[in-house]
């Protein structure tokens, strides 16, 4: 007779795992990655390759040897971060620097916290903001997209940049947005300097729109984003047209939507319950705008998010599920 | 308009409800039963027959031992072989009457014709009567007497009837069944607990996985309803398709917008639930004086050839079933009793079906493996998942930890075992099989303190009686 097995219910378990989610993000960050490659040639593609060989080989290694336990790279997770930390590197970034960017994102973010699901801080985030404070001439040089065959490098500034320099210089914004030729469309399909994860608007949307349909996140974290950017901006705009830009500029600009929807999203890093989320989307929209408006750097998205990370278990204890039969 | 669903999380698993074409088979009766005393919650039965007597189907073999207990009555005739402890499906010793079966003589006065009694009783203490002495007990699940849940305390009314047909587990077809094959019988035991209620609305809820049933149940009601006045005002609602819609507290939810509050009775809120299975089981203790000694259960698996939705005589051994069904195929690696989100493992095929035994299901390795556990990655999928509003992660790690008195701030006895978190988690970590200890020891923490506290208060009454 057969051996019977005995253990306790349930005695099913769904497809889901760690792994198939990570996989999801993958795939729905192709068509933005796939865009970039276009628009930035190899150059792009080796930022892509360092970064995500960097992230496995950093996570494995110190799994391995330092912790001493068995490895974790299968779950993909570190394949993500490297993907994503890319995405925030201008496509000229040297390969070290790279490196040291997948260093301190695996490294210290996520591994001194005890690895995935243990961090505090967006890996790929932190990893972005460390070379924005450590290597700023690398991280400023932008370039503008060429095609994949293209020859002759123009360096040139974001739209983000452009304001912040060009209103620091007394122009209005405006005449900065036809000085340098920036249109709502050039920002949604591809056409404008930044890095990979700026350079198009609906490819990274078309990722979005994926990982909803495959139920792998949650919209509110990204709509209270949008909401609280469209709406503080508006506020703003009316006020002073030639001062603050408007509502669809800062959505389509910058980080704004990788941010919003792969970076603020990250289930380890975002809080547990949608109410904390919505609140926690608002302070990600507010703290963007208000560097974006009145800060030193043209963008904030970066911060933003790090700054709510910090507060995520201050969330989580205030905000909990509605539970049945209890007021 | 959109289905009604209960208001707080629920999961989706395939339903795999293979066995839904078989038609209900009576099965042979075995040579050999064994009846446990302990086939109810509540006290165990008291036996009341001795080696080497002679009974016949359908008489009481065990009476209630408490208030909260039930009649057992033997599902066969034949000749008490021991009376004694025997290992039950879990491996645990219980009480059990072994009796050999000789011919298949009923006790007098039951009505084993297949014809179906409309009218009945008015005065309610027969039909309550007639529901203890058959050995009644809710057949959702938790087995609970029925006539206990008929008497609700004083205070407390009765506003609506809930016969529970969602049968949301998983492969379990048997109620599927009974609203397709004695659809009549559901619907006047249902108007018979509806009179000893007092209660004006009765609602049959079924998840819309079964539209044959609900147009079924529709028409048969309204048939009904048209014959007599003491059919009026029972209904049929269809409900979301989303384990567990049959839970009783996601039930009451989901018909009536009212939850129980934690530590609450269903009646708190005016709500009775029974099950279809109960129903009949009712139909044939009051219209035909048929005790409850047999019931139906699904024989299903992906691995097994043919399925089967069986009548079986209660005490009948789960391997004699599956024999029957046509034995264990080589792939079988789990035997379930019951339904695949809530059912336990069988450890010992021996073991004999019970009143509330719905299900018997067998599965291969690969569909019950769980996969290596990983880190938790704080998705919330547990907690949009759990039908209470629980917090499944945080219940793991307070159980892990060993703190208590922070489990009971989280609710962990509001835990109904349905399985949700664990069959969500992408790390595969053993959520409920944790939370099930942390929750045992709030449990425990509660009574002590119900306990303590009652000890107080007489220890005061005493003292005030001696000034």
């Amino acid at each position: 007779m057969n051996k019977l097995l005995v253990s306790p219910s349930p005695h099913l378990h769904s497809d889901l795992s760690t792994k198939r989610l990570m996989r999801d993000v993958v795939i729905a960050l192709l068509p933005a990655i796939a865009v970039s490659v276009v628009f930035y040639g190899w150059k792009e593609l080796l930022v892509l390759a360092v970064s995500v060989l960097s992230c496995v080989c950093i996570e494995y290694l110190i799994t391995k040897y330092m912790l001493k336990r068995p490895g974790t790279v299968g779950d993909l997770s570190a394949v993500v971060t490297g993907l994503l930390l890319a995405m925030n590197l201008p496509s000229t970034t040297p390969w070290w620097v790279v490196f040291m960017g997948a260093l301190f994102a695996i490294g210290v973010t996520k591994m001194t916290f005890g690895g995935l699901g243990q961090n505090v801080f967006n890996p790929a985030i932190a990893g972005r903001v460390f070379l924005l404070v450590s290597f700023p001439t690398y991280m400023t040089r932008w370039e503008m997209p060429k095609g994949l065959f293209g020859v002759d490098a123009v360096s040139g500034a974001t739209p983000l940049g452009a304001i912040k320099e060009g209103l620091l210089q007394g122009a209005s914004v405006p005449d900065i947005m036809s000085a340098g030729g920036y249109s709502y469309g050039s920002m949604l399909f591809a056409n404008l300097g930044g890095s990979a994860g700026e350079i198009s608007a609906i490819a990274l949307l078309i990722g979005f729109v994926y990982l909803l349909v495959r139920k792998v996140i949650k919209p509110h974290i990204t709509l209270s984003i949008w909401g609280t950017v469209a709406l503080v901006s508006l506020i703003f705009w009316l006020c002073d047209p030639s001062r603050f830009t408007n509502p669809l500029f800062n959505l389509l600009t910058g980080g704004m939507i990788l941010g919003s929807c792969f970076m603020a999203t990250d289930y380890v890093t975002s809080p547990m319950t949608e109410k904390g989320g919505i609140l926690f989307g608002v302070g990600i929209g507010f703290i963007t705008l208000m560097i974006r408006y009145f800060g030193s750097y043209p963008e904030g998205m970066s911060f933003a998010i790090l700054i709510m990370n910090a507060f995520v278990p201050l969330i989580n204890n205030w905000f909990h599920h509605k539970k049945y039969g209890r007021a | 308009m959109s289905k009604r669903t209960f208001s707080i999380g629920g999961i989706h698993p395939h339903d795999s409800k293979i066995s839904r074409e078989c038609a209900i088979e009576t099965l042979p009766v075995p040579p050999v039963v064994y009846v446990s005393v302990s086939q109810h919650i509540g006290a165990p039965a008291k036996p009341v027959v001795a080696v080497g007597d002679k009974v016949k189907a359908g008489q009481v073999v065990a009476e209630p031992g408490g208030f909260v207990s039930a009649f057992i009555h033997s599902p066969v005739s034949g000749t008490v072989k021991s009376v004694g402890p025997r290992k039950d499906l879990s491996g645990n010793n219980q009480n059990t009457i072994e009796i050999a079966v000789e011919g298949d003589e009923w006790v007098e006065g039951v009505d084993l014709s297949p014809e179906i009694v409309t009218g009945f009783p008015d005065d309610n203490s027969v039909i309550m009567d007639k529901i203890r002495q058959g050995g009644i007990v809710g057949l959702g699940g938790a087995t609970f007497p029925t006539q206990v849940k008929l008497a609700p305390p004083p205070g407390k009314k009765c506003e609506m009837l809930i016969i529970n047909g969602c049968e949301c587990e998983p492969y379990l077809t048997c109620n599927y069944r009974y609203m397709l094959e004695r659809a009549e019988q559901v619907v006047i035991g249902t108007a018979i607990i509806k009179q000893v209620l007092g209660v004006g609305k009765a609602t049959i809820a079924i998840e819309d996985n079964k539209p044959e049933d609900i147009a079924h149940m529709e028409k048969v009601v309204a048939g009904l309803a048209a014959s007599s006045a003491k059919y009026a005002g029972i209904s049929v609602m269809a409900m979301q398709t989303k384990y567990p819609e049959g839970g009783e507290k996601q039930l009451i939810d989901a018909v009536m917008h009212r939850q129980v509050r934690s530590g609450g009775l269903p009646i708190d809120v005016g709500a009775v639930v029974q099950n279809v299975a109960t129903a009949f089981a009712v139909y044939e203790a009051v219209q035909k004086n048929k005790p409850l000694v047999s019931n139906t259960m699904t024989v299903t698996g992906d691995c097994l050839p043919v399925q089967h939705n069986y009548e079986v005589r209660i005490g009948t051994p789960i391997s004699y079933i599956i024999e029957k069904a046509g034995g264990l195929p080589e792939a079988a690696a789990k035997v379930i009793s019951g339904g695949p989100m809530m059912g336990k493992a069988v450890s010992n095929l021996d073991a004999a079906t019970v009143k509330g035994t719905s299900g018997i299901l067998i599965l291969t390795e690969e569909q019950t493996r769980r996969a290596p556990e990983t880190h938790c990655i704080r998705c919330g999928k547990c907690s949009d998942a759990c039908p209470m509003g629980l917090e499944p992660f945080l219940l793991f790690r307070l159980t892990k930890a060993d703190m208590v008195p922070e489990l009971e701030d989280n609710a962990a006895q509001d835990c109904i075992e349905c399985g949700c978190c664990l069959y969500s988690c992408p790390a595969h970590l053993p959520l409920l099989d944790i939370i099930r200890t942390g929750k045992q020891q709030v449990m425990g923490v509660i009574r002590a303190r119900a306990a303590a506290a009652k000890a107080a208060a007489e220890a005061a009454k005493a003292s005030q009686v001696a000034k």
